[in-house]
Parts: structure tokens; C-alpha cells; sequence
């Protein structure tokens, strides 16, 4: 019930956000309207980071309980995370081919971002490398917490070479128009409810396989 | 026995062991010669570029014959089920970690001991910076490598494909001490000193501290009976 509401709630801010962003908001006066492909861009990097985030803190909070439920947020999360972060790698060439006039550049942002992809990557690699589900539950979580760790190191380590990454928000705000400030809060808050969408999903389904393997196991018991 | 008496048995069982097999130091040392001589076709080594990539050459052999040694470090313990009495007999699972850290420090240091004089000598570099300088970015950048190597190894060798696994789950995760050290490196062979390498003194210093503490303080969760 929740999981419905919350997936039509979704629909309506995404398809609203849509709008805002296509409709009301007006083209960016060097860039046009290549520069609204932002929007997305920054709403999904924020969703990639704190899916990443929410992947610490299940690992802590699996490693401390030992409840399984913990092990299902954590592999959702990096689940959705690695996609969001997939379409921020993709989207982000496509504004800075006509504006850098480069797909690519290695400022830190850009391979920060990279990093925590192969980190993220590599998290689901080691969970689909082994049987055992608690097994397979503890290591997710201690690679989580060593992953997330990491991330600020590599940023700092990156970020002593030159950056052209636009700094929209910095100390004193935002250097943007009200109009564009609006727009990409509520793409924001639309792609953060896409999020919850997403995890609640995740975690039905994960749910619905261990009520599977149950029903499995008690058939055999019978026959 | 106390804490530190017994990572010491540990690395000297290791070592040890090392010592009369000579199997994972003797494919390392192999590994990173072959590896500079693959560089050296690769990049054709009179021309001027050569001098632009040859910091990244000593570390990206460095760390191709590490991950070699590193595959091969938890690898032995599983026969004869090794590493159930190791968890056994120490009190606390970090000494494992700790000890086996150590014991791979000085496995890397030997095979880079030898390898960095004949990387100057087949690319014919001439070194400008100071020598203790270059040790000392040497020594640290290995230490950061091999502290979250040896975690990740011990977490890979208890999957189905530990051998491919570790350097995909290592490489991101290395990529601030790989930074730094290479940058480090190249400023100090070209001349540089202290005061321009200090920022990335500080990165691989920030990174060594952290993941040597971290992966300690998660040992006792990964190894688990």
C-alpha cells in the first residue's frame, strides 16, 4: 500500500519536474538548452551519493545487529546507486561535448565520480562471488564501509590538479536565477523520492525471494 | 605472549616460509622485471616521453608483481585449513592482519629494492632529486598499498574467484596512494624537494594511517568461522 502511494507520488514529481525543466524553466544564455540537461545530472549524482552513504551505514548496522534486513537495504542501495552514478558518467559527456568541447576531462569531480563507480562495481562483484548468504551479507558490509571511506581520499587526492567542473554551489549560494534554484530543488527532491520508489521495490523483491526459498524448503521437507 | 611478540612470530613464520620456497618472491621479482621490459616496447625508451612516464612505470610495476604476491598471501593459509589455527592461536584477529601486513611489507620491499635500480638503469634516468627522498615516498606508498591489499586479499581468497577478484576489488580503492605516489615520484626525480612533495607526502600519509587502522579494526569481522 505504502509502496504504491509512494510510486504514484513518484510519478507525479518526476513527470513535474519534467515539466519545470522543459517547459517553465528558461534556457541558460551562453549554453541553451543543452544546459538543461543539468537538472537530471545533478539530481542523479545526488541520488548516487547517498545511495552510497546508505550503503555505509547498512554495512555498520549490519556488522553491529546481524539482521538481514540491513544486508537487503545495503545491496539495493549500491544497486540503485551504481545506476544513477551510470547516468551521471552519461549524461555529463553529453552537456560538455558542446560546452568543454571535450567528452571527457580528468578533473576531480568527473574521476571521483569514475572511482566510485569501479568501488560500487566491485561491490557487487564480490557479492555475486559468493554462495553463502551471510557470507556474502558481511563482506558486502565491511567492503561498504571501506569503499565509502575512501571516497573522500580520493577526492582530495584528485583535486590538487586544475578543475573546470562549473562550482554552482558554493559558500555564498548558488550562481544560478531563482528560476533555475526552483527547478533543481524540486528535481531533487523528485529524484530522492525516485530513490525511496526504487528501495522499497528492491527490498520487496528480495523479500519475495526469501519467502520463495522458504516455500522451496518446506515443499521438500514434505515430499 | 603479548601483542606485539606475536605479530613478530607471525612474520617470522612467514618469512620463513617464504624463505625456503622463495615462490612468491621469486614470481614477483620476475613479474615486475618482465613488466618494465613490456614498458619499454611499449613506450620507446630514448625519446623524451619516456622521462614523462617513467614515474608511472616504477609504480605500475610495483603494483602488478604487488598484486601478484598479495594473491599468493592468504592463498597458502588455506591448506591444511592454516588459517583456523592462526585464528586459533592469537587472541585478537588483528594480529593477523597486522602480521601478515608486515610480512608483505617486506616481501615488496625486497622485490622493489632490486627492481628500482635496474628500472634507472635500463631506461638510463638519471636521478636529480634527493635518493632518501625517493626511498622514503617508496616505502610509504607501499606501506599504503599493502595495508588495504592485504585486507582485500584476505576477503578475496575466501570467494569462488579470488585470483580475478582482488585486483578488481584493489584498484579503485588504491587509486589516492597510486596518485600520490606517482605525482611524489615525479617531482623528486626531476629535482624536486621536500617542500614541493609535501601535499602528497600528506595524501599517502592520511591514506597509509587510515587504512591500517580501518581494515584492522574490521579484521575480526572478515575472518569469521
Amino acid at each position: 500500500m505504502v509502496r504504491k502511494a509512494l510510486g504514484w507520488l513518484t510519478f507525479v514529481m518526476i513527470l513535474a519536474a519534467t515539466y519545470l525543466v522543459f517547459m517553465w524553466v528558461p534556457n541558460e544564455k551562453v549554453m541553451g538548452p543543452v544546459q538543461k540537461i543539468f537538472y537530471f545530472h545533478v539530481a542523479s549524482a545526488w541520488i548516487g551519493f547517498f545511495a552510497f552513504l546508505i550503503v555505509f551505514i547498512a554495512g555498520i548496522a549490519y556488522l553491529s545487529t546481524r539482521e538481514r534486513k540491513w544486508d537487503i537495504i545495503g545491496v539495493s542501495s549500491a544497486e540503485i546507486g551504481v545506476m544513477f552514478t551510470t547516468i551521471v558518467l552519461i549524461t555529463g559527456p553529453i552537456w560538455a561535448r558542446p560546452t568543454w568541447n571535450a567528452w571527457w576531462t580528468w578533473d576531480p569531480r568527473l574521476t571521483t565520480t569514475l572511482v566510485l563507480w569501479f568501488i560500487y562495481l566491485a561491490y557487487l562483484l564480490i557479492r555475486s562471488s559468493i554462495h553463502e548468504e551471510e557470507k556474502k551479507a558481511r563482506f558486502s558490509a565491511i567492503f561498504g564501509i571501506i569503499g565509502f571511506i575512501d571516497v573522500p581520499i580520493v577526492w582530495f587526492s584528485i583535486r590538487w590538479w586544475r578543475t573546470i567542473h562549473p562550482v554552482v554551489v558554493d559558500s555564498s549560494g548558488f550562481a544560478m536565477s531563482s528560476k533555475m534554484t526552483t527547478t533543481l530543488m524540486f528535481s531533487l527532491a523528485a529524484f530522492t523520492f525516485l530513490y525511496f520508489y526504487f528501495l522499497s521495490n528492491s527490498m520487496f523483491v528480495e523479500k519475495m525471494r526469501t519467502e520463495l526459498v522458504g516455500i522451496k524448503e518446506s515443499l521438500r521437507n514434505r515430499f | 605472549m603479548n601483542y606485539f611478540n606475536q605479530i613478530a612470530t607471525l612474520v617470522r613464520k612467514d618469512l620463513a616460509s617464504e624463505l625456503r620456497t622463495k615462490e612468491m618472491l621469486s614470481s614477483m621479482l620476475i613479474f615486475a622485471m618482465l613488466t618494465t621490459v613490456v614498458f619499454s616496447f611499449a613506450f620507446d625508451p630514448d625519446t623524451e616521453t619516456v622521462k614523462k612516464v617513467f614515474p608511472g612505470i616504477i609504480w605500475v610495476a610495483f603494483i602488478f608483481a604487488g598484486i601478484m604476491g598479495l594473491n599468493r598471501s592468504f592463498g597458502g593459509e588455506r591448506n591444511n585449513d592454516c588459517i583456523l589455527g592462526l585464528m586459533l592461536c592469537t587472541q585478537d584477529r588483528g594480529v593477523i592482519y597486522l602480521g601478515k601486513t608486515i610480512s608483505n611489507l617486506v616481501f615488496m620491499y625486497i622485490m622493489e629494492g632490486i627492481t628500482l635500480p635496474i628500472l634507472f638503469v635500463l631506461f638510463d634516468y638519471r636521478l636529480k632529486g634527493s635518493l632518501l627522498l625517493l626511498i622514503t615516498v617508496v616505502l610509504l606508498g607501499t606501506w599504503g598499498f599493502i595495508a588495504v591489499g592485504t585486507f582485500m586479499s584476505a576477503m578475496a581468497v575466501n570467494t569462488r574467484n579470488s585470483e580475478i577478484l582482488l585486483p578488481i576489488v584493489l584498484f579503485p580503492l588504491i587509486v589516492p596512494v597510486l596518485i600520490a605516489a606517482v605525482q611524489a615520484t615525479g617531482i623528486i626525480v626531476n629535482g624536486g624537494n621536500w617542500a614541493d612533495t609535501v601535499n602528497w607526502f600528506r595524501v599517502i600519509g592520511a591514506f597509509d594511517v587510515i587504512f591500517t587502522i580501518v581494515p584492522w579494526l574490521l579484521f575480526e569481522y572478515l575472518l569469521e568461522v
